[in-house]
């Protein structure tokens, strides 16, 4: 009878002690491995492995990499610390590149931001199906490869076929030098960049207002607040997670814009329109100054990581206060 | 502080649902009107369309003396609170309640006044500089209140305002609102599918069917007199047993003929009433309450009613016994003592002095 009992106590603890069975037998010294592999995090490590080995192999290395190559000397022969990017910003034609970035991803950021505001406001009053067509179409200018669109705008602006000044000179303007004038060429690509970048700032703010309760609005209609209040009081304040991280991460991609001035102007006209990454191809693959080049492009880093950091503890902070 | 009036009310949709059809009320100044309807039969369309938050598609609609048809939201000076409470996640409790002063350019002294003195009713004053998200669904219920009593409104409407709290503190809330609405008396209408909600709180109950009124009252006249068949079971928990029946002479008076064996004496006083009925198929109206114990000190009109048991619900203060009459179930509601067992026969005392007969086809209470 006392042995059917422990039997059935032994039964209902069945699952732990099959399952255990095969560490059961390990020896002593197996303890620690034992314990190791049966913590879920462990597990967890385990699995995600390959694709930590694939981060590490296709971001990791390049960017520490490229750290390294930055600290070098021209040949790549000596160690010189910080030594290219002291001499970069001492040099005019860099500090011209600077303000060009500055302004370029700057303004750029700020009418994508503006336009694709606008566009997801008025998309959004848009009732159903046709909301879907004129989505579909916004969207086109994001989705195409930007190094095909660019060579369409670079037509557009080229001094003898440009379809700009043609227009123009139909009602008697004089023809605009596009790309040849600095500050028509910094114009250029810059609204090339608005053009391409305003639609997915359009759909990230549209998913953001979808995500408004309209109860709030209702609300604040019985609170008494018309368009302008309920635009400042509910929709930005419930946006302004969206808002941080689509201008965040468009900033970081504008700085590091490589193709549209690229294609467009290849930084003239007399190198004024460079940004960063266009600098630093001519600098280090043209040029063959790989680590002037590398430090070129990671000059912008500490900023924009330093940005990061803040406006991501704001989006941790806010999204904290508005869950539950 | 204001009456509200509803003329001739419509709501049509664009795919031809009509979902309000040409509603009539009169809501008198401090009053306190409960909508209660099933859910999907109009009464959240019939509140918003008094907040403007629908347009009206006919008829009028007024509020303190003014057609508001097509006056905005911010411009009725009426306050809502909603089902899913609809605060601001965003804003402290204080900015939430202070939204709407602040939109009207109140002084801020007068608006801290206010929401202290909301805070003070409602017991939040400890809650005003928290978010929402640190607050449980009762203390949300109280701030979305709060929002409202601070603005001083000539109107409160409730959408629903209990449905989102579980069932304990729903009974807790609903004293609150009535307590509210004792001290701060302002014109409320108030919509619920719950119909004890409507029974306790409202000064009237509007029972609302298909986007129709179906009868106006107080909750004691909607219980006892109710106009339909759809009120008489609406009101009431249990609902009301509706058993087919014809009226047959029994020597001077009328019986009511439930099946082959079982013939229920009608009140003398209500003979001359129901005998254009004879003969008709009808439908007998008992509510639970009325079919009780016979033990209790017997009621003059009351008619012995034998049954066969099916299932027996004790619930503490009393049981519930259902029971099958015809081919229709039925249900008494019989002290906890009464030895009440599935399969048995019990011996129930039906008052017919609470009787209802009903037109079977067209459903009117006679």
């Amino acid at each position: 009878m006392e042995e059917r009992r422990v039997a059935e106590t032994l039964r209902a603890a069945g699952a732990v002690a099959a399952s255990s069975a095969p560490w059961s037998r390990m020896s002593p010294r197996g303890g620690g491995l034992r314990r190791f592999a049966r913590r879920r995090s462990s597990v967890a490590v385990l699995l995600c492995l390959p694709l930590l080995a694939l981060i590490g192999g296709l971001v990791l290395y390049p960017a520490l990499y490229a750290v390294w190559l930055a600290m070098l000397n021209k040949h790549m022969t000596r160690f010189v610390g910080l030594g290219n990017f002291l001499f970069l910003l001492h040099r005019p034609a860099f500090q011209a590149v600077i303000l060009q970035s500055v302004i370029f991803a700057v303004s750029a950021v700020v009418f994508k931001a503006l336009i694709g505001f606008l566009l997801a406001h008025l998309l959004h009053a848009v009732p159903g199906r046709s909301q879907r067509v004129w989505r579909g179409l916004l969207l086109l200018p994001w989705v195409i490869p930007l190094a095909m669109s660019t060579l369409g705008w670079w037509w557009l602006f080229d001094p003898s076929y440009s379809a700009f000044n043609w227009v123009l000179n139909v009602f008697g303007v004089p023809s605009v030098p596009g790309l040849g004038a600095t500050w028509w060429a910094r114009f250029s690509v810059i609204l090339v960049n608005v053009w391409y970048g305003a639609p997915f700032f359009m759909i990230m703010y549209l998913a953001a207002l979808k995500s408004v309760p309209e109860q709030l609005y209702e609300a604040a209609a019985i609170d008494g607040a018309g368009a302008w209040a309920r635009l400042r009081y509910i929709t930005l304040p419930m946006m302004r997670n969206i808002l941080s991280i689509t201008i965040l991460f468009s900033l970081i991609v504008t700085f590091a814009n490589f193709d549209i001035v690229r294609i467009l102007t290849a930084g003239g006209p007399q190198d004024q329109t460079h940004i960063f990454a266009t600098y630093a191809f001519v600098a280090g693959i043209q040029s063959g100054d790989i680590p002037l080049g590398a430090a070129i492009s990671l000059f912008m880093l500490p900023i924009l990581a330093l940005g990061a950091v803040f406006v991501l503890r704001g989006i941790t902070r806010r999204s904290a206060e508005q869950a539950g | 502080m204001a009456e509200v009036s509803i003329r001739k009310a419509v709501k049509s949709y664009e795919a031809g649902v009509q979902a309000v059809k040409s509603i009539d009320l009169e809501i008198a100044d401090r009053e306190f009107v409960v909508l209660v309807v099933p859910s999907g039969c109009g009464k959240s369309t019939t509140l918003r369309m008094v907040a403007g938050l629908e347009d009206i598609t006919g008829g009028e609609i007024w509020i303190g003396g003014d057609l508001v048809n097509d006056i905005p939201p911010r411009d009725r000076d009426i306050a809502m609170v909603f089902q899913n409470y609809a605060l601001y996640p965003h804003m402290s409790v204080f900015d939430n309640m202070a939204f709407g002063l602040k939109l009207r350019r109140f002084p801020r002294e007068e608006i801290r006044k206010r929401v202290d003195e909301a805070a003070r009713i409602l017991d939040i004053t400890a809650l005003l500089g928290r978010k929402p998200r640190a607050l449980s669904g009762g203390q949300r219920q109280r701030v979305a209140m709060g929002r409202a009593i601070v603005r001083h409104p000539k109107v409160f409407l409730f959408d629903e305002p209990l449905s989102n709290l579980d069932a304990q503190l729903r009974v807790q809330m609903r004293t609150e609102i009535k307590k509210v609405h004792q001290s701060v008396r302002t014109t409320t209408v108030y919509v619920t599918h719950d119909q004890v909600e409507a029974m306790t709180l409202a000064d009237r109950v509007v029972v609302m069917n298909q986007g129709r009124i179906e009868q106006v009252g107080p909750p004691q006249m909607l219980y006892h007199h109710p106009a339909t068949r759809f009120v008489a079971g609406f009101i009431g928990s249990p609902a009301m047993n509706f058993l087919p029946c014809r009226l047959e002479r029994m020597g001077a008076c009328l019986g009511v003929r439930l099946s082959e064996t079982v013939l229920l004496a009608v009140p003398a006083s209500r003979t001359a009433r129901y005998e254009p009925c004879l003969g008709r198929p009808m439908v007998l109206g008992l509510r639970p309450e009325h079919l009780t114990d016979p033990r209790e000190p017997a009621r003059p009109d009351a008619a012995r009613l034998d049954v066969a048991v099916d299932v027996v619900e004790p619930m503490g203060m009393e049981t519930l016994v259902h029971f099958v009459i015809g081919a229709t179930p039925a249900c008494a509601r019989v002290d906890p003592a009464t030895p009440a067992v599935p399969g048995g026969v019990l011996a129930l005392h039906a008052d017919m002095g609470q009787m209802h007969l009903i037109e079977d086809a067209a459903g009117s209470v006679v």
